[in-house]
């Protein structure tokens, strides 16, 4: 039968708010407690709170100034946000609702400090209501770990397989030596940087006719003789390059010193000049090397420092081969050079 | 494919049976050398391919291979984070039984391009359910047959299985829960365990 009688609501006993809001607590008139859930009294632990005060259990952070039962009651459906006294523990967020006969019901929630929380008490799913989806939020926070783990992973792999790219993209296969993209690199690293050094300018002398006399095959050993001796010669910070065909070039970082650079060329000419078994024959070439020193603070850029060098190439093929040639700084590439030095290697092998 | 489910295939036939046995395996089947990315996608014929290659290279019929994988991916200790996951469902095996219905969504909340089958439970009483799966094909039924009954001895239930196909392309797995509480069962902490 439907009226406009007042019809007597049913009402809700303890343990039923209990499955409902496992964090709840119930204040009589004067703000003691005088009943928690069963969760709320895990975290609670030992410590008995019945009958004590509400804001002497918990420490009041928002809204501020609640000091009183009075003043908590008023605060009836704001977001209280808590933390018990005393502790280092989570805040809670919370939401009082006045309960007959003049008390007052306050839900608490771990709000997103459940994750810490659910480890500090070792709660478990019955801890919480089957309603409330903070075992969904549990499960979603591992799954989300799980997959930035796998994404982290991943990333690592790639940002490996890239080093490993990188590194083939910047190394002549024949030689393993570093090959003109990386040259380029270097050469501008030191532009920028303002970072003296020297350039050697090598090209290999009689290469065309092993190759012509011997085959490709020859001639491909010969490259790969003349890189290990190159190698061999140079400091851990020094770069040798193939620049294609029979023609490298070394970078020195800080090396500037001609006495030793011209030690240098005079033993690498002696070295390539020796023979170099292959199968049966011995192949026999020689070298040509121009070498251009770059100070501090010179005015020419890496394209200038590299034609220096090649003019200094150019003088010592002129010249006979088999020798080096020292290019005077700061000459513009294209001019003769004013202080070149030839020196070196006149005895040429014969053939 | 995802390559969560590759992934997955590939650590359990190298953990099952060798990492050279993977290896021909992949070779045989035209898979990456270096094996998948857990989160790269890939062709879906490649999965079934793989499949294929293990019984062939294992002389193995497939469906016991699809059932192994399925205990694989709950009980061994690399698949751990896999297992955490499913034991959010549920309390106890009912529960989760009950969550199955709703695990391609949660799935799909961590990976949301993960392939999931359609899942359908229903009770039949008297601790008797009837599973139905559909996916875009037969076979995954088996995999959920071994995981089911993995996570049962995980929740310590005893249970009874047998799985049969439908008509329609579905796959039936016929549950039978003879005692929830039988064996002691793992453990489950909500906190994630300190690595």
């Amino acid at each position: 039968m439907i009226s406009g009688q007042t019809r007597e609501l049913p009402t809700v006993g303890a343990a039923a708010l209990d499955r409902l809001m496992p964090m709840h607590v119930l204040l009589d008139a004067d703000g003691a407690i005088v009943h928690a859930g069963p969760t709320l009294m895990r975290l609670l632990g030992e410590d008995p709170v019945l009958g004590r005060p509400f804001l002497e259990v918990f420490e009041l952070r928002r809204p501020g100034g609640i000091d009183s039962a009075r003043a908590l009651a008023d605060a009836a459906g704001r977001v209280l946000t808590v933390r018990l006294c005393g502790g280092d523990g989570p805040f809670l967020t919370g939401l009082a609702q006045p309960a007959m006969p003049g008390g007052l019901i306050v839900n608490l929630s771990f709000g997103i400090s459940v994750v810490d929380a659910v480890g500090r008490h070792a709660l478990h799913a019955g801890d919480f209501a089957a309603t409330d989806p903070t075992v969904e939020l549990l499960y979603l926070v591992e799954a989300k770990d799980a997959v930035l783990d796998e994404f982290h992973k991943l990333n690592q792999r790639l940002q490996g397989a890239r080093v490993a790219a990188e590194e083939q993209a910047f190394t002549d296969t024949l030689t393993g030596l570093k090959n003109r993209r990386a040259l380029d690199h270097v050469l501008a690293r030191y532009a920028r940087a303002g970072l003296p050094h020297a350039l050697l300018h090598l090209d290999l002398d009689w290469f065309k006719e092993v190759n012509d006399t011997h085959g490709h095959a020859a001639g491909d050993h010969v490259l790969q003789r003349t890189a290990e001796i190159l190698v061999s010669e140079i400091r851990e910070d020094d770069t040798a390059v193939r620049m294609g065909g029979d023609e490298f070039l070394l970078i020195f970082p800080r090396l500037t010193r001609r006495d030793r650079l011209a030690a240098l060329a005079q033993r690498l000419l002696e070295r390539l000049q020796e023979p170099m078994p292959f199968g049966d024959v011995h192949c026999r070439v020689s070298a040509s090397i121009g070498i251009a020193v770059c100070e501090a603070g010179g005015t020419a850029d890496a394209a200038g420092n590299l034609a220096r060098a090649d003019a200094a190439l150019y003088l010592s093929k002129r010249r006979g081969r088999g020798r080096f040639s020292f290019s005077a700084p700061g000459c513009p590439p294209g001019c003769v050079p004013g202080a070149v030095h030839p020196q070196g290697v006149t005895k040429l092998s014969s053939r | 494919m995802h390559g969560l489910i590759n992934r997955s295939l590939q650590n359990f036939l190298s953990d099952s049976y060798g990492v050279e046995a993977w290896q021909a395996i992949a070779a045989r089947a035209g898979a990456p050398a270096e094996g998948f990315e857990a989160m790269l996608n890939y062709d879906d014929a490649l999965t079934w391919s793989v499949l294929d290659a293990a019984a062939a290279h294992l002389v193995k019929a497939r469906a016991t291979l699809l059932e192994d994988m399925g205990t694989y991916l709950v009980s061994h200790p690399r698949m751990h984070r896999l297992r955490r996951l499913l034991r959010f469902g549920g309390v106890g095996f009912v529960d989760f039984l009950h969550s199955l219905d709703r695990l391609p969504e949660r799935a799909r909340l961590a990976v949301p391009d993960l392939e999931m089958p359609v899942l359908d439970l229903e009770e039949q009483g008297n601790g008797s359910f009837q599973l139905t799966v559909r996916f875009e094909r037969q076979g995954l039924g088996l995999v959920l047959v071994g995981l089911l009954r993995a996570m049962a001895d995980d929740f310590g239930a005893l249970v009874c299985l047998d799985h049969a196909g439908a008509p329609d392309g579905a796959e039936v797995i016929a549950i039978e829960v003879v005692e929830v509480r039988f064996a002691e069962g793992r453990a489950f902490a909500l906190a994630t365990p300190a690595p």
